[in-house]
């Protein structure tokens, strides 16, 4: 996909995208939210409203494609990477999204979800995580932090939470980015950039389930931990934050290191400078993903971590072996198919 | 030389070690047979392990070849001929071997290791103690033969000069049917073409085989087989899953829908894959999914997208796929689900034929989830089996299960294949825009066979969201009303059912229409039931022999059919599967008649049951 409009297209609104369906996320549900975005961005990105597709399994989340006015499944639970890599393989000229949540795309779908971002298919997966299961009305998910007290773990939880980017740099995705719910013009930006991306685009979406999870993402969302707890990644940027663009990342031999601006030992040109195509440098961001209850824990960083323009797309590449068959074979005959290489006559 | 004793009947069965290349062996023998337009049917049989440890008794690989000049419909219950490699291949073989038959013994197969390994008491050699005697017992070194042979080939190791010796066999037994070599040095050549020295040594070897035969005068007379009296054309060898391969080819060209297979690799289907694979220049799109789940819900994506989509597999992945056939039924897009049988269950018997995954084929998913199944009853016929699911799901837009086995899959047969031109035409329609008198599109509204329309990504104006959760009549909104999900329950099933009035109606293969036994097959049986019944028809007895291609849903005759027996005689390679289908429909005491031993019915197992009730 090329993000270029194309001029002779009827201008569309956000109102072409809606459907006559009634929403029905709880009221105060991060998802009004990403609908509202993505509703605001697919007008923009010049594509005809047929040619996009939008994906879901099961979950919350996953009623999205009824409020879209494109097409759209709303499939099995864990299998919309597996449909939308056999549509996107067949038909690779649609625009293809999928929607999928914590549990429905890391839990019982994990497997189709890291085999999509290894083959490399050009679709833009969204991963809305909320860090638990609201459908089935509060258990904790494979995002839940450590000892978490749900309706499935009175105790507390025991396994320890994936880290969504870690798993997709682990299967070389190509575009790897983390955006909010609370941060609509970032999660705009972040849109536009997954589908701008040729390959597969894995969008981490931070968003509250105000019913099961209330708050889970308040110290990166609320105004006044926001600037100290966030790291927005620009490409080119040195990595600061802090609500007096104080504190900075500087590296240190292998590892990250936080650094006052102000103490007069380092400056901003000692920092860290953001490379969005450095595959070492984004492994490294992806891993800072502390807990903010530790004393001295780094930031959490959005934006895009990373991005590789080079790697061919699996369908492109499938079409072309198709055309190289022609190209050395013929098309396909079917009689000399049916005949084989040996034949015989009976004759009466 | 005196002229060759004319044979009208031999089975013949080639049994060694999993390494000693017995499968090549039959191939070649299987195609050098067709070609001169004998008849014929195969059965191999080979070992769940690539390679068992050498030399012992769950090593033991088998190919039989049943040839004739008379049509031949099963691959024979007893051979009169058995090629033994090693010890352990006659001590698993024998039992299958006529009276008199004749053993070709590769002696080096039955030195102390092997007769060791294949648990001969110590000191007991059956090529020497008498104990064979009552069989024609031909003893060849071949080992030692073989490298007699290659001695001149110096740039081969002892390994690879072993390596030929199945080839000695194969000239040997080519010799004794006095047949040419000339097919299998053109299958060397275009096998080996690029390695001269494999290429020639196997052709030496070959030659050796066939001379030493002509030399050493171990038989009084060779043996010939004359052609079969088969219907006048033009006729191929095929395996089973070969054709249906083709089969799934076909229904894309004559659908003009682009065929997209996903699938995981599983035994015994993976061969579809692999045939599908090199068409690429048919326009043919294989996706190998990371599991069966991923195979059959690409094939949905690729169905939603307007291709015709296909998943394959066997019966644990049909385990696998069953949220995801639920799916395509609620969404009502077509799809190709191809199950090739095999022992179950769990991993069961990976390598052995079964027909044991008709009940899941049935019912075998949440929910009231009725979905088409038809089979496939021979090698050949897996051809039109796989057009014909493929028809039905395009036309009537709905998931098909085609069930097939181990046994057909890889058997063999000769196979007067069509001219494309003579295939009918798939019609498929997608609709691309809103009739005169509709507002909006309704992805649910039905036509008179209650089919929706297909309506593909990519179509302006018709967008719509279609998903797993029931819909509303009609407008394919989500509904929770009651009322509603009975109707689309009913709506569903009557869907299914009403395909009975598109497909042709049940008919006898053979006997009377009406009379005292019915024997009622599906799938593989085909060539036994039918070889049964036609012997017993030519003794006089009343028998008729019914073999169902659509069996969910039934053809709208067959219940008025049950009527004009006094026994319904159903033999299966199960525990009893559609006799209880047939009893639940018909409420008709339909007998069962049941083997679950791995390997088809023998014909006279088969002939002996159905006795019983005459």
């Amino acid at each position: 996909m090329t993000d270029t409009i194309n001029n002779s297209l009827p201008k569309l609104t956000a109102k072409d995208f809606a459907t006559d369906q009634e929403v029905r996320w709880c009221p105060g549900c991060g998802d009004y939210s990403i609908l509202a975005q993505v509703q605001r961005v697919m007008p923009e990105l010049g594509i005809p409203k047929e040619d996009i597709v939008i994906i879901s399994g099961i979950g919350c989340s996953s009623r999205f494609p009824y409020y879209m006015n494109t097409y759209g499944m709303h499939s099995i639970h864990g299998r919309a990477t597996a449909i939308a890599s056999g549509l996107k393989a067949s038909r690779p000229e649609l625009s293809v999204w999928i929607v999928t949540g914590d549990g429905d795309g890391l839990s019982i779908g994990g497997n189709h979800t890291i085999h999509l971002l290894r083959r490399n298919l050009d679709v833009n997966i969204m991963l809305f995580n909320n860090q638990i299961y609201g459908l089935t009305k509060g258990q904790y998910s494979p995002t839940s932090e450590t000892n978490k007290v749900t309706k499935s773990t009175p105790s507390g939880s025991i396994d320890y939470p994936f880290n969504p980017l870690a798993l997709a740099i682990g299967a070389n995705a190509t575009f790897i980015a983390r955006t909010m719910d609370r941060d609509p013009k970032h999660m705009q930006e972040m849109l536009k950039r997954s589908h701008a991306h040729k390959g597969a685009s894995f969008l981490e979406i931070y968003q509250n389930c105000n019913i099961f999870n209330d708050g889970a993402f308040e110290p990166f969302t609320e105004k006044k931990t926001k600037a100290d707890e966030t790291l927005f990644l620009e490409q080119g940027k040195p990595l600061i934050y802090g609500a007096e663009r104080n504190k900075g990342i500087v590296i240190d031999g292998l590892r990250p290191k936080i650094v006052d601006l102000t103490e007069g030992v380092y400056t901003e040109s000692d920092l860290w400078i953001h490379d969005e195509h450095d595959f070492y440098k984004a492994q490294t961001l992806i891993r800072m993903f502390d807990d903010v209850n530790i004393e001295g824990h780094f930031p959490r960083p959005f934006g895009v971590f990373y991005q590789d323009k080079n790697k061919p797309c699996y369908e492109d590449i499938m079409a072309l072996q198709l055309e190289d068959a022609i190209a050395k074979k013929g098309k396909g005959d079917l009689d000399k198919l049916l005949r084989g290489y040996e034949v015989w006559d009976i004759v009466e | 030389m005196s002229t060759p004793t004319l044979l009208k009947d031999v089975v013949i069965k080639f049994a060694g070690d999993s390494g000693d290349g017995m499968q090549l062996t039959g191939s070649q023998f299987t195609n050098n047979t067709a070609l001169l337009g004998i008849d014929l049917a195969t059965f191999p049989d080979f070992p769940a392990e690539i390679r068992a440890p050498i030399g012992t008794l769950p090593g033991v690989s088998g190919f039989q070849l049943h040839f004739s000049s008379d049509r031949v419909y099963t691959p024979g219950d007893l051979c009169d001929v058995l090629v033994v490699m090693n010890a352990a291949a006659l001590k698993v073989n024998l039992k299958w071997l006529k009276p008199g038959g004749k053993i070709i013994a590769n002696q080096d197969g039955f030195d102390s290791k092997n007769l060791r390994l294949a648990n001969y008491p110590d000191g007991v050699n059956p090529l020497e103690d008498g104990s064979l005697h009552n069989y024609e017992l031909i003893t060849i070194d071949v080992t030692k033969l073989t490298r007699e042979a290659l001695k001149e080939f110096t740039t081969l190791g002892m390994k690879e000069k072993d390596r030929a010796k199945n080839m000695f066999v194969l000239g040997f037994i080519y010799w004794m049917y006095d047949r040419d070599l000339d097919s299998t040095i053109n299958f060397l050549n275009e096998k080996f073409g690029k390695r001269d020295d494999i290429l020639q040594s196997n052709i030496k070897v070959l030659q050796a085989g066939y001379n030493y035969a002509d030399t050493v005068e171990l038989f009084t007379s060779r043996y010939q087989v004359e052609k079969a009296k088969m219907e006048p054309g033009t006729y191929r060898s095929i395996m089973g899953n070969q054709a249906l391969s083709m089969g799934l080819v076909a229904a894309s060209e004559r659908s003009g829908l682009p065929l997209f297979v996903g699938t995981y690799p599983i035994t015994p289907a993976s061969d579809i894959l692999h045939d599908l694979s090199k068409l690429k220049n048919f326009g043919v799109r294989t996706f190998q999914a990371e599991d069966e789940i991923a195979g059959i819900t690409t094939a949905i994506g690729a169905a939603y997208g307007g291709s015709l989509g296909v998943t394959t597999t066997s019966g644990p992945g049909m385990a696998l796929k069953g949220e995801a056939m639920g799916l395509a039924m609620m969404l009502e897009i077509p799809l190709v689900i191809v199950n090739i049988q095999r022992g179950g269950p769990s991993t069961g018997l990976p390598t052995k034929t079964e027909q044991s995954d008709l009940l899941q084929a049935y019912y075998g998913r949440n929910g009231e989830c009725p979905i088409p199944v038809i089979s496939s009853r021979t090698p050949s016929d897996c051809f039109d089996a796989a057009f014909e699911a493929c028809r039905i799901a395009v036309q009537h837009m709905t998931p098909v299960i085609l069930l097939s086995d181990g046994y057909i899959a890889n058997g063999a047969e000769p196979w007067k294949f069509p001219q494309s031109e003579d295939l009918p035409k798939i019609d498929v329609k997608f609709k691309t825009e809103l009739g005169h008198h509709e507002d909006k599109f309704m992805p649910y509204m039905r036509d008179e066979k209650l089919v929706r329309p297909w309506v593909v990504p990519g179509t302006a104006g018709l967008e719509h969201r279609i998903g797993g959760l029931e819909k509303q009549n009609i407008t394919g909104n989500i509904s929770y009303d009651p009322e509603n999900h009975q109707l689309m329950v009913k709506l569903r099933q009557e869907k299914v059912d009403k395909i009975a009035q598109y497909i042709p109606e049940q008919k006898l293969d053979a006997g009377p229409e009406k009379g005292k036994v019915l024997v009622l097959g599906w799938g593989s049986t085909y060539g036994t039931i039918k070889s049964s019944v036609s012997e017993l028809l030519a003794q006089g007895h009343s028998v008729s022999h019914a073999h169902l291609r659509y069996l969910r849903p039934f053809p709208k005759n067959l219940g008025a059919i049950l009527k004009n027996f006094d026994t319904i005689l159903v033999p299966e390679i199960n525990n009893g599967q559609l006799v209880k289908i047939l009893r639940d429909v018909y409420l008709v005491d339909a007998k069962p008649y049941n083997k679950i031993m791995g390997t088809p019915f023998m014909k006279s197992e088969m002939t002996e049951e159905i006795k019983k009730y005459l």
